[in-house]
């Protein structure tokens, strides 16, 4: 019998990956993810989404209810809509996850994102810097006679533009806190 | 009122509280507080393995067998990581067990002890759920709590990590009735607008086909009854994947065998031609479905299962029903009654002429000729000579194990216990050694090859020293088979470390491990041997010398739909094409 050539570069598909494509189109979605607040827990979520090779474009984590030792914790994650419809039901069964929300099928979300921004420069670049802070309403909550650390609040992409704009004005770091979401409405 | 004890002592009440007889496991530093109080009393049985990941497979085949957990014991470091193959084997075949691990004492973890591993890391993505508990007062919920999640929802493993200094401590026992109720409660009854749906599906279907797994087993025997008396009732046919094999019994009128990659001709096609499928506790796996995108084109799916990942992760369905098999059956036979018990009789019969034209090829067909046994007709032998038996059959995993699959019948649920999800080689040995535990009266044979049971051949120490007698039934064919096939298929038959040139003389292994050892090659002597293997009252290592390139057939071809199938080795050239060449 003849050997099997396999064509150059046809090892790259995986028998992993035989998912048919009910649609090709990513979506983005928020979720919202109740977990007790034990040891492990976040590793176990992580440990999902690095294990079955989903994307974590955000996450932010803290115990939200301290009697309950209840901690919420929001994840963007971007993928077609039958990864999605997997990665909630992926993390229903985890054992300590007690309720998945999908905010963004669940109706209109409130989003924000707290960002600290670190700019450094002189003369009219230092001026424009404050000007554009007071524009985006962030606050100064550092300053030395060369830098400012502005303190700035908002949706993921109002902050992107203010990281883009400060870039050329001195921008020398940007720390983040990842999305925290809630449903509008009762 | 509260009783106070030491966590060692916590433990085996724990165990004697959850109903647990016997414990499959390995003495070591970290856990010695608790062999301590195993030595003081009588209820619950140890049975001392030879290496870790036998005890797992033990109770594995224990609980497969039984269906109650089966539970383990091992010490810390390398205990816990021999573990990590059972656990993972488990994991993918939703088996339940518990695993306690020993561990450091609390004040020297993370300081790299000795035999200290970040054991609830390590097995935390091989386990349903894990806990290291740091707390003696929480010891004994914990461990309740990990018997809940094991049989709970789809069953699986979960290992409870016990630091030496808990184990030494004094603590609260609570009883299991007084723990508090776990919000881990997943959902039983299936949603009766779906169950409505599925019944009317199955009124109208022209050509049905129940394709049920592991999940009927699962459920209990009542999901098995229920599911006969279903498949009865409507005469539809049915087939099952390895995992689920005796929930409908071979002999049942509808019964078309085993599907899948070495399924039956008639199971494959009917799968592939039928208009309704009905899913039963089976997840759609790759040995199931062969290439995705022409997987059963033309039917209407329906898919019961209890754990909501499993639905629609590999194959869109078009009635989802989460839920538990027997729940959901129950209701179905109800609603389905109640309507009238209707199903268009007609168009059956017309599906069951063609099933049958199907079955006409006989797939299964073999020629026993010459002086050599062939591994096919050493099965159809052993089912002739032990169909009527009180008989459990494991296996490794191979060759072996899909003419196993194909050649004995079982009647009964929790009669066959194989691996399949993981493929783990060394499972067989072990596990026969956990059914005889818990059927100390029964037959249990482990239909093995010789390369897989040498994988685990040190658990013959443990079948001896507890009298067990198992009947390691060993195909020997010097190859690793199923490797080798693949490579005359795929790899132009270059052989590449795929067989054996320093095998064992099997006999003389059996009579150094102080069993019984039986050599065959000749078929006339099959039956007169299988016979001694029989009536002899001890383990016995069967060598069964058989054909060494005989190939497993039907066989999809990777990256083909099911009704491509390879019968035989005349249609094997150029089968497999280069996009399949990659798929495991």
């Amino acid at each position: 019998m003849a050997a099997l050539h396999i064509k150059k570069g046809s090892t790259k598909h995986s028998a992993y990956n035989l998912r048919p494509t009910f649609s090709d189109k990513k979506e983005r979605h928020t979720l919202a993810v109740i977990v007790d607040n034990e040891p492990g827990v976040l590793a176990r979520v992580i440990g999902l989404f690095s294990g079955r090779g989903y994307n974590i474009e955000s996450l932010t984590v803290a115990e939200v209810d301290h009697l309950g030792h209840y901690s919420r914790i929001t994840i963007v994650t971007e993928g077609t809509p039958q990864v999605i419809e997997q990665i909630k039901a992926q993390l229903g069964r985890i054992v300590p996850v007690h309720d998945v929300h999908d905010l963004t099928v669940e109706g209109a979300t409130v989003e924000r994102e707290l960002a600290l921004v670190k700019v450094r420069g002189d003369g009219e670049k230092r001026v424009e810097a404050l000007r554009l802070a007071d524009i985006f309403r962030a606050n100064a909550v550092d300053s030395t006679l060369e830098s400012f650390v502005f303190e700035i609040t908002g949706t993921p992409e109002k902050i992107d533009a203010f990281a883009e704009l400060m870039r050329p004005l001195g921008l020398i770091e940007v720390a983040r806190t990842g999305v925290a979401a809630l449903s509008r409405g009762a | 009122m509260t009783r106070q004890m030491t966590g060692a002592k916590m433990v085996v009440q724990a165990l004697k509280d959850q109903g647990v007889d016997v414990v499959f496991g390995y003495p070591g530093g970290a856990v010695l507080p608790i062999y301590d109080e195993i030595f003081l009393q009588n209820d619950i049985r140890h049975v001392l393995v030879r290496h870790e990941q036998g005890a797992v497979h033990a109770a594995e085949g224990y609980a497969r067998s039984t269906g109650k957990p089966g539970v383990v014991l091992v010490t810390s470091g390398p205990g816990a990581t021999n573990a990590v193959t059972g656990l993972t084997d488990a994991l993918l075949d939703s088996i339940p067990i518990v695993v306690l691990t020993g561990q450091v004492p609390t004040f020297m973890i993370g300081s790299d002890a000795f035999q200290e591993a970040d054991t609830v890391g390590i097995t935390r993505s091989c386990t349903k759920h894990n806990w290291l508990v740091k707390d003696t007062d929480k010891l004994a919920g914990t461990i309740h709590e990990g018997f809940h999640v094991a049989k709970s929802g789809r069953p699986g493993p979960v290992l409870i990590d016990i630091p030496k200094d808990v184990q030494f401590a004094s603590g609260k026992y609570v009883e299991p009735q007084k723990i508090e109720i776990s919000h881990y409660q997943p959902q039983i009854k299936g949603d009766m607008a779906e169950i409505e749906e599925l019944v009317e599906a199955i009124e109208n279907a022209k050509k049905p086909i129940f394709y049920t797994g592991g999940g009927v087993i699962n459920s209990g025997p009542a999901a098995s009854q229920l599911l006969r008396e279903l498949a009865d009732a409507t005469g539809f046919p049915v087939t099952s994947t390895l995992m689920g094999l005796g929930a409908y019994p071979a002999s049942g009128k509808g019964w078309l065998g085993m599907l899948g990659m070495h399924g039956l001709y008639e199971a494959n096609m009917a799968m592939h031609d039928c208009d309704l499928m009905i899913n039963v506790g089976a997840r759609f796996d790759d040995r199931i479905t062969g290439r995705i995108d022409a997987f059963s084109p033309k039917s209407k799916k329906a898919h019961i299962d209890i754990d909501p990942s499993s639905i629609n992760k590999v194959i869109r369905v078009d009635i989802p029903i989460v839920g538990d098999v027997g729940h959901v059956l129950e209701d179905v036979l109800k609603v389905w009654k109640s309507r009238g018990r209707k199903t268009n009789r007609e168009a059956l019969q017309a599906w069951w002429k063609q099933i049958d034209g199907w079955k006409a090829i006989d797939c299964l067909k073999f020629k026993q000729e010459g002086q050599t046994i062939k591994p096919q007709y050493a099965l159809q032998r052993l089912e002739e000579l032990t169909k009527g038996m009180d008989r459990y059959v494991c296996t490794e995993v191979g060759q072996h194990q899909m003419w196993a699959a194909q050649y004995l019948g079982f009647e009964d649920p929790n009669r066959w216990m194989t691996s399949g999800g993981l493929g783990t080689m060394g499972y067989g040995l072990p596990a026969s050694v956990g059914i005889q535990m818990a059927h100390p009266d029964a037959l249990v044979i482990n239909v093995a090859g010789e390369a897989s049971w040498l994988m685990n051949m040190q658990e013959m120490g443990t079948a001896v020293q507890f009298r067990l007698p198992v009947k390691q039934f060993i195909l020997n064919n010097e190859r690793l088979g199923m490797v080798r096939q693949w490579q005359e298929l795929l790899h132009g038959e270059r052989y590449s470390q795929s067989w054996s040139e320093a095998l064992p003389d099997f006999v003389k292994l059996a009579e150094a491990f102080g069993c019984k050892g039986i050599c065959v090659s000749d078929p006339a002597d099959l039956d007169d041997a299988i016979m001694e293997m029989l009536e002899y009252d001890g383990p016995v290592i069967f060598d069964c010398l058989v054909e060494k390139h005989e190939n497993c057939f039907p066989m999809i071809p990777s990256g083909e739909p099911h009704n491509k199938m390879l019968l035989g080795e005349a249609s094997t050239k150029d089968a497999i094409g280069s996009s399949g060449a990659v798929l495991v």
